[in-house]
């Protein structure tokens, strides 16, 4: 990334054309430059001061803050402030009644966890902490480490570094624009426009589910299980944090094998709070929550997958009968 | 006594993160004490009473509230120090964006919602550029992608500001936020301390109850439309 220092003596025509973050910024204060051959230091100085007062400028604060967002970008694009997480671990530490939570986990990238438990037994408070990284500052008392340590005070608010994504079931797309645009919008944001991206989250999405849409369909005109497939395609690719973590996306429609593949595939951190069976035992293990601590880890076992398999017939026999209903025949036994 | 300024469009989650973020300050043994700035009238009040927290109403009626906000904040810091809290926090409605309540040396956080439309951080002035703290609510209801691109629009606007997604409802995200307002300075009066933005100018005819439209009505500061 360039200096705030070069990006002042660059011509407003170079930076339209190589430099579209800095025309982001000045857009994002209401300014629009029209004078082409201006260097910005020159553009910046001509801004008439009723201009200033009307949009809330100070010119010497703004270059300043243009400085500031230019060295937050630069993390973006050299990988020396980005996020290497080769592992999170959850140190306990105590339940609702006081007592010790006996537990020391660390989840590795590409791996799943799911989360079960009764409503109010501390799953949120646990993501919570996750998300926090907590270091014995939360009621729970529980510290949370990446690669081994506590990656730091200022981290726990950067945007960048934020490390859990999260999906439910009660998330929806809300900005009115078309895929295509709205992926590379996203995209933009991360620093990360290639020609490619976007058709290839868009195939991934629409490899996940039983009708397929392009990168000219209306964001809001989505079906749910269509909108969730984007969701989980667009965090795979594009999502910053290590961690996804997933509430109850049963029944949304969408092939749940596929959309976790591709996350242990993008090397995620997989926790799902779920009670559906087959996301359950797809787990590497399971975390049973109970009165505010992890009771109890349960990894997955031989006997358990060779459950998950018959789980899956059942599922694909489901999913058949879907496709089937979709086409409009008419359902007279299990088979296709 | 910490000072924070809390100000934030109409219905962005104001109230209800404050609520969040005074039980989390409570846990440490702190009292905290709010005033609550409107324009017509504000059900807020019963809100944080119904918690507890000792509440002043100002009502700003037929004057400009920002005006009305900034004539009257010394007052209310005095009151919160005679009263003895360990906080004090202002609640005002930024009403036409280009307004902001915040003062040099004191925690200043604007609060808006992912719901308001990607186009947000750029519409709204000095209040969001020249906090310390963005906070974010309504993350629960949108995408990941959504928050994503929002916090960066976030952030063009006004990089140098902490942004915090908190969870009005559940409360997450209430604790780290919390941390941040424990880091305000304190102040134990604003009597010479000064804006960190001029308020808009108005004072035009109408400000002085002129009704009648047409350019023989209009005087003072008068801007013209270039259509």
């Amino acid at each position: 990334m360039v200096p705030v220092e070069e990006i002042l003596k660059t011509r407003m025509a170079d930076i339209r054309k190589n430099h579209p973050e800095v025309s982001g910024f000045l857009e994002s204060h209401g300014l629009i430059p029209d004078d082409d051959r201006l260097a910005l230091a020159d553009y910046i100085a001509r801004i008439p001061d009723e201009d200033c007062q009307d949009y809330g400028l100070d010119k010497a604060d703004l270059i300043d803050a243009l400085g500031t967002f230019l060295e937050g970008l630069e993390g973006l694009t050299d990988g020396r402030q980005t996020f290497d997480v080769r592992s999170v671990s959850i140190i306990g530490g105590t339940d609702k009644s006081g007592r010790p939570e006996k537990i020391n986990l660390t989840l590795l990238p590409g791996t799943i966890t799911s989360i079960v438990g009764p409503t109010g037994s501390g799953k949120s408070r646990l993501l919570g902490d996750i998300e926090w990284m907590a270091q014995g500052d939360t009621p729970t008392g529980r510290r949370i480490l990446v690669n081994g340590m506590f990656p730091g005070e200022d981290l726990r608010f950067s945007i960048e570094h934020k490390l859990v994504a999260q999906l439910s079931q009660n998330m929806n797309f809300v900005v009115d624009t078309e895929v295509g645009a709205f992926i590379a919008m996203h995209a933009a944001s991360r620093m990360r426009i290639t020609d490619h991206i976007v058709a290839d989250i868009i195939a991934q999405a629409n490899g996940m589910t039983g009708e397929t849409f392009d990168a000219d369909t209306p964001i809001t005109a989505l079906s749910g299980g269509q909108s969730r497939a984007l969701m989980i395609a667009d965090t795979a690719f594009l999502s910053t944090s290590p961690i996804v973590l997933i509430d109850e996306i049963e029944n949304a429609g969408i092939d749940r094998t596929r959309a976790l593949e591709l996350l242990v595939k993008k090397e995620k951190i997989v926790i799902m709070a779920t009670h559906d069976p087959l996301l359950a035992l797809m787990a590497d293990r399971r975390l049973v929550i109970q009165n505010g601590a992890i009771e109890r880890v349960i990894e997955t076992s031989a006997r358990e997958k060779a459950v998950l398999v018959e789980l899956e017939k059942m599922d694909a026999v489901m999913q058949r009968l879907r496709l089937r209903l979709r086409a409009g025949e008419e359902i007279e036994g299990l088979g296709s | 006594m910490r000072l924070v300024t809390v100000s934030g469009p109409p219905s962005s989650g104001k109230t209800a993160v404050l609520l969040n973020v005074i039980r989390e300050l409570r846990k440490t043994g702190k009292t905290v004490g709010v005033v609550k700035f409107d324009c017509l009238s504000t059900e807020d009040d019963r809100v944080y009473a119904s918690l507890g927290v000792t509440v002043r109403v100002g009502l700003s009626g037929n004057l400009c509230p920002d005006h009305y906000f900034v004539c009257n904040i010394d007052e209310c810091v005095a009151w919160g120090v005679a009263q003895g809290f360990d906080y004090l926090l202002s609640e005002s409605a930024g009403l036409c964006n280009r307004c902001a309540p915040h003062a040099k040396g004191v925690l200043a956080v604007c609060v808006i919602d992912n719901l308001m439309g990607l186009n947000t951080p750029k519409k709204i002035g000095p209040m969001l550029k020249f906090a310390d703290v963005v906070v974010v609510t309504k993350g629960d209801i949108v995408s990941q992608a959504e928050r994503e691109v929002f916090a960066f629009k976030v952030r063009q606007a006004n990089p140098r500001a902490k942004i915090a997604q908190v969870n009005g409802i559940t409360g997450q995200g209430a604790h780290g936020l919390a941390t941040l307002f424990a880091g305000a300075p304190e102040t134990s009066s604003l009597n010479g301390g000064s804006l960190r933005f001029t308020m808009p100018a108005a004072l035009c005819s109408y400000c002085l109850g002129e009704t009648k439209i047409g350019a023989d009505y209009q005087t003072g500061n008068i801007k013209r439309i270039k259509v």
